[in-house]
């Protein structure tokens, strides 16, 4: 049995562990408002090009003339899994759920016979998916030094696929990240985003549209953006899932370290009793020996 | 006479009011839009959308990148990625 200073210091340490994790889920709590704020205040903008999109999709087909982002480099051998996650730990599940999918989805590509390559956003992925798939990072995109990834970091993010795919490196890119539900609830999701797939045709008005320039120049102009957008949202939906999975996981732990803490404290008051109940026999039996 | 205006980035709606007259640079050339415009879209170059909020006032001008204008029914909307000031 574990000596008295012994359980004292463990009690110590449990309280000190849950203190930290206490803290971290408020900081998560406050940090969650605000990314579900900014993602809240995205979605105009997203919903407006959207609908953009729409109107010109139906306004033109899809044909090989169209652009490659639209309609595809015409094979899908090479598909690029681009994969966000977090740079920052205490977060549950969160990182390896997305990690998880995209493993499964390399594995269901590579037994179509397809090649597959990653490009890594956030730093806690990396190590995972580098040891079991070490030949096949592509790139791996560094948000540690921003505080919170915001459309600078899309921006970047995208053109370095654009570049990539118009160099050839890969036909198809989907990505990974875990879409927001509920504190409780996030959702890895897979999307697919070059080629960018079709926008759902909207019919809007009857009123005929200008366009200046033509049609196909702006949806040329206007499929980057587009992608930058998608990816910006995913950004977004992302940090607000890793605040959301970090306050859960935190709840937990705190409440683990309470039970703990409890159950040593118990153990603790039981061998004090003992050491003084031992302690009364002896001095008893000492007084009744003389 | 007012046109419904709606200045919007990824991060943010920037504006949302009611004004005069709106002149964007077009990427093929400036227009200037007031209430009742025929429906319209455009890419937009990098540069300053001046907007007129009374017929007489100074323009208020705001520099933008990466731009495209849409007017509708609803009015004039602007796409940004980028707005400064």
């Amino acid at each position: 049995m574990a000596s008295l200073k012994e359980l004292k210091g463990r009690i110590n340490s449990v309280k000190s562990t849950q203190k930290i994790t206490k803290a971290k889920q408020m900081v998560a709590a406050a940090k969650l408002r605000k990314a579900q704020a900014a993602a809240e205040s995205a979605r105009p903008y997203a919903a407006r090009l959207a609908e953009v999109m729409g109107s010109l999709a139906s306004k033109i087909t899809v044909s090989e003339n169209s652009p490659k982002l639209l309609a595809g480099t015409g094979s899908d051998k090479v598909h690029l899994l681009v994969v966000a996650n977090s740079d920052k730990g205490l977060c549950g599940a969160f990182n390896s759920n997305i990690v998880k999918a995209a493993r499964v989805k390399a594995r269901e590509l590579e037994a179509q016979g397809k090649t597959v390559l990653f490009y890594l956003v956030g730093r806690k992925g990396r190590a995972a998916l580098r040891r079991e798939f070490p030949k096949q990072i592509a790139h791996m995109f560094d948000t540690t030094d921003v505080r919170d990834p915001g459309f600078n970091e899309a921006e970047r993010i995208a053109d370095e696929l654009v570049a990539m795919y118009e160099a050839g490196k890969f036909d198809v890119a989907h990505l990974f990240y875990s879409k927001f539900r509920s504190a409780l609830l996030q959702e890895p999701t897979d999307q697919q985003i070059i080629p960018v797939p079709a926008p759902k045709a909207v019919v809007s008005g009857d009123a005929v549209t200008e366009y200046e320039p033509e049609e196909e120049e702006i949806l040329a102009a206007l499929l980057p953006r587009y992608l930058r957008t998608q990816i910006f949202g995913a950004l977004l939906e992302n940090a607000a899932s890793e605040q959301g999975a970090s306050m859960t996981a935190m709840d937990n732990a705190t409440r683990n370290a309470g039970d703990l803490i409890q159950k040593l404290t118990i153990q603790y008051n039981r061998s004090r009793q003992a050491a003084i109940t031992t302690e009364l026999i002896e001095i008893i039996a000492g007084a009744e020996a003389l | 006479m007012a046109l419904h205006f709606e200045l919007v980035t990824p991060a943010k709606l920037v504006r949302s009011e009611s004004v005069h007259m709106v002149v964007v640079p077009g990427t093929e050339g400036e227009f200037g839009v007031l209430e009742g415009h025929a429906p319209f879209m455009s890419t937009v170059a990098d540069g300053a959308i001046k907007v007129y909020k009374t017929e007489s006032g100074m323009p208020e001008e705001i520099r933008i990148t990466g731009g495209f204008a849409e007017v509708g029914e609803k009015g004039l909307t602007v796409l940004a990625e980028h707005v400064e000031g």
